[in-house]
């Protein structure tokens, strides 16, 4: 005969501990090293949870417990609405010899009703929470992940040959607000490597193709574009809209300059990438906190040694490759995951297929984010590598 | 001493399309003064009068030259040197 659900209720508040709502409150607030373990169901969580709490659905528990409490000597508190069901999982998670656990009393209901400390979870739509589920499942991105992105800001320079994985990937990612500069139009020599653009916007300029194409892709972004040319009478202009990050596509030398110098001074970070022919190099560079660009390369090279994309041919896939390598790296910025290419640079040589990787270190004599500063206003290096 | 040196791209007109080349020499300089004379020019593009270019590093295995002793960095054999130019290409 077996056991009616008030008797197995009763055996298994017997063998879990409860700890009451107060005491989980003191313990919260003073910091004390306890999980919490919010069993309920989504619809239920929706409505707020403790905060830090680890979501872990009754339904999921045995099955889920493992990936997402690793430490089974951890001080678990579990909760739930009332008690029952936590007490329930307490049982669950003894079972499956986690040595530290209780089960909170009541459950999340008082909890509201007190006013103790509580987190509401991001507010996406079910359209969103459709359209980014595989970055959502990710552990490392989550619902709180995918809202930082849809709240960035992403300013990209250059709707070129790096500008277009770069932007695609950042626009299907869900980054809020894209930033596009370029002065350009498109041309049909450039559809060879710029997959941002197609037949049908030939003559376009690149902002505004770029804009229909990556809204068609993901209409829940905004995209600002800047149909001009970035230089020192307009960069203060363009950068002084809250960037978060700036991803550098552009296609010369003296505007990488003038990139490096106001994001220095401005304090964005820039995901750095350039080609040339069948290699390319990609780096991160952090200010104060990692290399500049011109602690890397001091100053540019005088026009006779620097040929242009144009002059010296590049091979179409190239720039995909580069990049999409800086789209990884914008969005692990924004989402603060991973190790940046901060002090790295990466080399990609397509024809060998190799990736190496070289050190870069901050130079305490650079002109611009070193000691003594000697750069202190924006230079216009003379223009060359124009289409 | 014969050591390996890795030839970007841009350079590699004046290595006959090579990728990598071999080069003698104790230290940077001399393996720069050796590459210029199987490899004419190619120093001018690396050098100027006051050591290496600014738009050009110059890497032993993983470090960059100029934070080690420049052009005076002590080399062994077995070591790869290279040449990593600014490239700006987008």
């Amino acid at each position: 005969m077996g056991k009616t659900y008030a008797e197995l209720l009763e055996d298994v508040k017997g063998s879990v501990k409860t700890v009451s709502l107060e005491e989980c409150k003191r313990r919260l607030e003073a910091g004390e090293d306890y999980t919490f373990v919010d069993v309920r169901e989504k619809d239920e969580t929706r409505a707020g949870y403790i905060p830090g709490a680890v979501m872990l659905p009754r339904g999921f528990l045995e099955m889920q417990a493992e990936q997402k409490l690793p430490d089974k000597k951890a001080n678990i508190i579990v909760y739930c609405a009332g008690g029952v069901r936590s007490a329930f999982a307490a049982q669950a998670l003894q079972d499956l010899g986690y040595a530290r656990v209780e089960s909170a009393n009541p459950g999340y209901v008082r909890w509201k009703d007190m006013r103790y400390p509580m987190e509401t979870p991001p507010d996406l739509s079910p359209a969103q929470l459709d359209r980014y589920a595989r970055h959502i499942m990710l552990p490392e991105v989550g619902e709180a992940g995918q809202e930082k992105l849809l709240k960035s800001k992403v300013l990209l320079l250059g709707a070129g040959g790096l500008g277009s994985p770069s932007s695609l990937y950042l626009a299907a990612a869900g980054i809020g607000t894209l930033g596009l500069i370029d002065a350009d139009v498109v041309d049909a020599s450039n559809l060879q490597r710029q997959i941002l653009h197609g037949t049908s916007t030939v003559g376009v300029p690149k902002v505004e193709s770029g804009k229909q194409r990556l809204k068609d892709l993901n209409p829940d972004i905004e995209v600002i574009s800047f149909e001009e040319r970035l230089t020192s009478d307009n960069v203060d202009r363009v950068f002084d809209m809250g960037w978060d990050v700036v991803v550098d596509g552009l296609d010369n030398f003296p505007t990488r300059y003038l990139v490096n110098d106001a994001s220095i001074w401005k304090n964005i970070p820039v995901v750095h990438g350039s080609i040339f022919r069948f290699d390319g190099q990609v780096t991160t560079f952090v200010p104060k906190d990692g290399p500049c660009y011109r602690c890397l390369y001091p100053e540019p090279p005088p026009a006779h040694l620097a040929p242009s994309c144009a002059e010296a041919g590049v091979l179409g896939v190239l720039p995909g490759i580069i990049g999409t390598i800086q789209a990884t790296e914008a969005v692990k910025l924004i989402l603060g995951q991973g190790e940046p290419l901060k002090g790295r640079l990466l080399m990609y040589d397509s024809l060998q297929m190799t990736f190496r990787q070289l050190k870069l270190r901050r130079d305490p004599e650079c002109p611009v984010c070193g000691e003594k500063p000697t750069i202190t206003e924006y230079i216009d290096y003379e223009g060359f590598c124009s289409r | 001493m014969a050591i390996t040196v890795r030839i970007p791209t841009p350079l590699r007109t004046l290595t006959e399309g090579k990728d990598e080349v071999e080069a003698k020499g104790s230290n940077i300089r001399e393996i720069i003064d050796d590459l210029e004379g199987n490899y004419p020019g190619l120093k001018e593009r690396l050098c100027d009068d006051k050591g290496v270019r600014r738009f050009v590093n110059i890497y032993q295995n993983e470090e960059d030259i100029r934070f080690l002793d420049s052009l005076d960095t002590a080399v062994k054999d077995g070591d790869s040197i290279s040449i990593v130019p600014a490239i700006a290409g987008g």
